[in-house]
């Protein structure tokens, strides 16, 4: 069963076309990278899909529900979790209580019934021992496991990362992978915007390929590595 | 000994000038919106109290209680459907929108109440006082300042220790990834609003019963909670309640040196105090 479908979805900023008759599902489950160059799109793709950016046209189905005009609220307390790019904590809270605060509010829960859980998360994401700083505080690793963090904390059942592995060390970034590695094993579906090819391609089952504003490939992670499109984005080469 | 009971009393004024800024604070902190109406809000807080009081009789205690629900409402209200519409990356429309919101209340209170100065009636409480030794002290203002104490404390929990505080500053740090945890600014904007709209009846209350008031005198209120609002520095409760005590010292060390001075002094603590800080004594971190 597909968790998500979208189909025909378009989104355009006045002439230039940043989503382009976007069409695809992703079986529950499954773990999907999408990958292209800067400005094709995958980020207002998230933000169509998290409900931060309102489509022009076309559908997004959701556990078989049109969300395309639902609002992101409705979208988080149905299942989708969202981390950013640039990581947007709640930088007077402190990392628990931007858990807390996600935990609670995403899914109209009592504090009282997410403390637990919250603090699992925070253990699983390797936060717990900053669980009491002020986000604000934090270093960048931190504010990228705390994007995941929180995400998690909303109880996704699809889970969209935009970079999130931008920017770390080999070091930092294999941690971040094993923990993704562990949330996919939970059997939560993930769609995974990302750079850092050998972090994603340690993760994913299938890869996609977009590039202004449409699906130029699709498929295992090792043919779209060798085959021309990719070639071309990633190495310049001209076939 | 007549310094210590200078600065006793300013301190006890001070209480009042917080109570005016905390509603203002709250405001602000959460949404980033500069009230201007908040001073006629006040005086419409008084009138609404007054009311109250002449048509059933009440203390003007029990009214406040009764009040308050209904400020909340007001508040609720002006903020779901009209300030709401104003917030942006823009400061101009809520500044112009709660400008015109000012005129308006005024108008209305004068059409309503008259030119008249009014006053609550404060009974025996009046001129009761309390003696500290040397010192004599009022036992309304000192009831104020515990109040406006109790309301600064009462805030902190509400922020700090609460689901519904949580919410409020994951909003004011950043609305629209609130809106993707589950939290509906618009929804909680309101409900601050309405919340500072109770501390607004707090402070009319004190303010009608310490002294008179009619339809014009909103705006230097306002003024007054402003500058205790910077003082402390923007979005902290205990800066505003220092910044409230400030004033007060300063209004009342003015005014001992000479009368006129009185107002003049205050502004002139503000002034010093925005050279030297202009962040204010206590600012948030991480702006």
């Amino acid at each position: 069963m597909n968790i998500i479908e979208l189909s025909g979805l378009s989104k355009s900023y006045g002439k230039l076309k940043v989503t382009d008759n976007v069409s695809l599902s992703v079986p529950q489950g499954q773990a999907l990278g999408i990958i292209g160059p800067n400005g094709a799109g995958k980020s207002t793709l998230f933000n169509l899909i998290a409900g931060n950016t309102v489509p022009d046209g076309g559908t997004i189905s959701f556990f078989g529900q049109n969300v395309a005009r639902a609002s992101a609220k409705e979208r988080c307390r149905l299942g989708i979790g969202r981390s950013f790019q640039i990581p947007q904590p709640f930088t007077h809270l402190t990392t628990f209580e931007n858990l807390v605060v996600a935990a609670s509010f995403g899914q109209n829960r009592s504090e009282r019934d997410v403390i637990d859980i919250c603090a699992d998360i925070l253990e699983r994401t390797q936060l717990i021992d900053k669980a009491n700083f002020v986000s604000g505080q934090l270093g960048l690793l931190d504010r990228k496991r705390l994007e995941l963090a929180r995400a998690m904390a909303t109880a996704p059942k699809l889970l969209l990362l935009d970079e999130i592995a931008g920017g770390l060390t080999d070091g930092e970034c294999q941690a971040l992978i094993e923990t993704i590695q562990s949330i996919h094993a939970q059997g939560i579906t993930i769609i995974w915007i990302e750079h850092v090819l050998h972090a994603l391609t340690s993760v994913v089952e299938r890869l996609l390929v977009l590039d202004f504003g449409r699906v130029i490939a699709s498929g295992p992670p090792d043919e779209i590595m060798e085959s021309r499109e990719v070639k071309e984005i990633y190495l310049g080469v001209d076939i | 000994m007549i310094w210590v009971d200078t600065i006793v009393q300013g301190i006890l004024v001070g209480g009042l000038y917080a109570l005016f800024a905390a509603g203002l604070s709250l405001v602000f902190g959460i949404m980033r919106l500069v009230n201007l109406a908040h001073g006629d809000l006040i005086i419409c807080g008084c009138y609404l109290i007054l009311s109250l009081v002449n048509v059933l009789g009440l203390n003007p205690f029990l009214a406040t209680i009764l009040a308050m629900p209904l400020m909340f409402s007001l508040g609720w209200a002006l903020q779901r459907y009209v300030l709401n519409r104003t917030l942006g990356d823009d400061i101009l429309p809520p500044l112009l929108v709660t400008f015109g919101l000012s005129i308006i209340i005024q108008n209305a209170l004068l059409e309503g109440f008259s030119p008249d100065s009014q006053r609550l009636p404060a009974g025996a409480l009046q001129t009761a006082a309390i003696d500290f030794g040397p010192i004599t002290v009022g036992v309304l203002p000192l009831l104020i300042l515990l109040s406006a104490i109790a309301v600064i404390v009462a805030l902190n929990q509400l922020m700090y220790r609460s689901r519904l505080g949580r919410a409020f500053r994951a909003v004011s740090d950043d609305p629209i990834t609130a809106q993707m945890m589950g939290i509906k600014p618009a929804t909680y904007f309101a409900v601050a609003t309405g919340i500072a709209m109770i501390v607004v009846t707090i402070a009319a209350l004190y303010l009608g019963l310490r002294s008179n008031f009619d339809p014009a005198i909103g705006p230097t209120r306002l003024i007054y909670a402003f500058e205790a609002v910077i003082i402390g520095g923007l979005g902290s409760l205990w800066g505003t309640l220092a910044g409230g005590i400030i004033i007060g010292v300063s209004q009342a060390i003015g005014a001992a040196i000479n009368p006129e001075w009185q107002i003049l002094a205050g502004h002139i603590a503000f002034l010093v105090i925005l050279l030297f800080r202009p962040r204010g004594l206590f600012p948030r971190a991480f702006d």
